[in-house]
């Protein structure tokens, strides 16, 4: 059980790829699992849940994003468009034609992947600061034509209220309830992830984002896993905007702008590239950022400041704070949270007794 | 003879000539710093917005005329970009394009932040000495601000095209940007260079934010003029300040057009996003733009 290894023991391509190689491993998963269908629905507050179900949600965009980017090494500044374009379908879906929630979001995960390819097509001829200024056009295209066709937005402030959805006839609306359903899907995206990252497609990702061309000449079709990066990529951005569709209750464009794209990016880039683990870690840090700043400052700011300014300080203070934790993470340590976390495992594991 | 309304796309054509020779000036300012150091500046808008904040600043805070008000915005922002290239730019030399994007992207969130906390929310103004009664001019109607900003930024455009192409420190500068390592061998300082860079494209962004502030007035908004400066790169080619103008000034009249004729037909907002269809053509038939270098790819 709790033992330390001498050294690395493997005979077998199984042992090497195994998604949980340790029995420690095993152990900590299970805590965790616990720790989230238990603890965590028992004991937190409706306040505190509501910001795990943010947690969860921006798991599920930011783990979509670093297969794109982290993984395949495309960056995309259009991620908000896509998430929008899955908001939009489902929504439509769930008003016009009654589809229940098992239908609505791959339904609209499968829109975004569509809409994700066409952007991918560039992908092609271009690549670098070329590509991500082609997706950030992506971003402004697809929010105009969704703002001025009535026929999608709604009409009416481009906005559609959407039904909470019903598991087997119970209506999901509380934050409790909502929290075991986007638990599902961030669980869900984790695990798919993980696995695909350990298969053909997944290693041809990391192929092309190590060296493209390289990649092409051990015969690697780079178009056709581009557009792969791109479709699954954008495929949990679809899903993302659909939970975070059915979360607030309303289908907005203005809730998938170029800051929502931007602040995706931040999470990759925070919790580190190319990491599962990583980008939880940053959509968990990105997510809780805002309100750790206001709460502190509502707080404790009161000693320094008055409420007045406090109030004008906290919006100007996260945004100070985002921006430069971004560029402090990208000095002082580029492989983000996730490398200070396998820093520290990897101390412990052979603690006390390391070579 | 069609019997097209002339006056109007008169109007429309000599108002996009105007503003997109001074979304030139913006642009220019991403060019300096691309053709030298490769790094791309997604914060040029805030670039802009901030010295905006400075010049109007000095104006309403301290009292002073609006020229000195401009020099202190101009010197404010060369020491600013200076800075920023020590303290920024330089430990991500050599890394992944996203990592100059992401710190760029991170730069205009600090830049928004600080500029709202230093200098308040509300909307301010640059008085620049121009008078509000539209120059007519023929069957034109100009606004003098506009003009202004036009006479200024093809002045600069041209200073800074005479630079590069005749200058001991322009020559230089772009053998920096041909080649950091010939340009090392034969004596060149390349890290000078490239804070030279920074601090050039800061002036630029002070004159656009002083101009565009006089224009628009001073708020967070004024960073979205940044937005623009991405077609009209990708139009002219990233590394040519010709190409700066000529994306400028056709960006600018595309907008104008559309914003003249399809607005009506489809409730508005195309200007924002037609220059953006008009760059993914570009994207996909000659990624490289119009004067800009195709770049071939080694193993």
């Amino acid at each position: 059980m709790f033992h330390s290894e001498t050294g690395v023991f493997k005979t077998s391509y199984a042992a090497d790829m195994a998604l949980l190689p340790l029995p420690v491993a095993r152990w900590a998963v299970l805590g965790i699992a616990l720790f989230f269908l238990f603890v965590v629905p028992l004991v937190f507050s409706a306040y505190l849940l509501t910001l795990v179900n943010l947690v969860l949600i921006a798991v599920v965009g930011a783990i979509g994003l670093d297969i794109l980017t982290g993984y395949t090494g495309q960056i995309s500044i259009g991620h908000g468009g896509f998430m929008s374009v899955g908001a939009y379908t489902a929504a439509n879906l769930i008003v016009r034609l009654g589809v229940p929630f098992w239908l609505a979001i791959p339904a609209g995960g499968l829109m975004a992947a569509l809409i994700g390819i066409i952007v991918g097509i560039p992908s092609l001829r271009i690549k670098g600061i070329y590509l991500a200024i082609a997706t950030l056009a992506s971003q402004f295209i697809i929010a105009w034509t969704i703002n001025h066709v009535t026929w999608i937005s709604g009409g009416i402030e481009a906005s559609i209220q959407v039904p909470p959805p019903s598991v087997f006839g119970w209506k999901l609306q509380t934050p409790e309830q909502l929290y075991f359903f986007l638990l599902f899907f961030a669980v869900l995206a984790i695990v798919a992830t993980l696995n695909l990252m350990r298969s053909r497609i997944g290693r041809a990702f990391i192929a092309i984002r190590d060296q493209d061309i390289a990649a092409e000449i051990i015969g690697i079709n780079i178009f056709r896993y581009k557009l792969y990066a791109f479709a699954i990529s954008s495929f949990y951005a679809g899903v993302t905007g659909v939970l975070y569709t059915y979360y607030l209750g309303i289908a907005n464009y203005e809730q998938f702008g170029i800051d929502v794209s931007i602040n995706y990016l931040a999470m990759i880039i925070i919790g580190g590239l190319g990491s599962v683990l990583g980008a939880v870690f940053g959509a968990a840090f990105i997510t809780i950022l805002p309100e750790a700043t206001r709460l502190f400052l509502t707080h404790f700011g009161g000693v320094l400041f008055s409420q007045d300014t406090i109030r004008t300080l906290v919006p100007n203070l996260t945004l100070i704070l985002f921006g430069g934790l971004i560029i402090f993470f990208l000095i002082v340590e580029p492989e983000g949270l996730n490398r200070l976390w396998r820093n520290i495992r990897n101390y412990f594991r052979l603690w006390p007794f390391s070579y | 003879m069609l019997d097209l309304p002339w006056r109007f796309i008169a109007i429309l054509l000599a108002n996009g000539l105007l503003v997109g020779s001074m979304y030139a000036l913006v642009a220019l300012g991403f060019v300096l710093i691309y053709k030298a150091t490769d790094a791309i500046n997604f914060a040029q808008g805030e670039f802009v917005m901030f010295a905006g904040f400075l010049a109007a600043g000095a104006t309403h805070l301290a009292g002073f005329p609006w020229w000195i008000s401009a020099l202190l915005a101009v010197l404010g922002m060369v020491v600013f970009a200076f800075g920023l290239e020590r303290v920024v730019l330089r430990p991500l030399l050599g890394r992944p394009i996203i990592a100059v994007i992401m710190a760029t992207l991170g730069l205009g969130f600090v830049l928004r932040g600080v500029a709202t906390l230093a200098f308040g929310g509300g909307t301010q103004t640059i008085p620049l000495p121009v008078g509000d009664e539209p120059v007519l001019l023929g069957p034109l109607i100009l606004p003098p601000i506009q003009l202004v900003g036009a006479g200024v930024s093809l002045a600069f455009l041209c200073g800074f095209g005479w630079f590069f192409l005749k200058s001991r420190i322009g020559v230089a500068m772009r053998a920096v940007a041909d080649s950091q390592q010939v340009a090392m061998a034969m004596g060149i300082n390349v890290r000078r260079y490239f804070a030279l860079a920074w601090a050039l494209a800061g002036v630029v962004s002070a004159l656009g934010g002083v101009l565009w502030g006089a224009m628009l007035g001073v708020d967070n908004q004024l960073a979205l003029v940044g937005l623009k400066v991405f077609p009209v790169m990708i139009l002219g080619g990233l590394d040519s300040i010709l190409g700066a103008v000529v994306g400028g000034l056709i960006v600018g009249v595309v907008e104008s057009l559309s914003a003249g004729f399809l607005d009506p037909l489809v409730g508005g907002g195309t200007k924002d996003f037609i220059p953006y269809l008009l760059m993914i053509a570009v994207l996909m038939v000659r990624p490289e733009g119009i004067f800009g270098r195709r770049r071939i790819e080694r193993v």
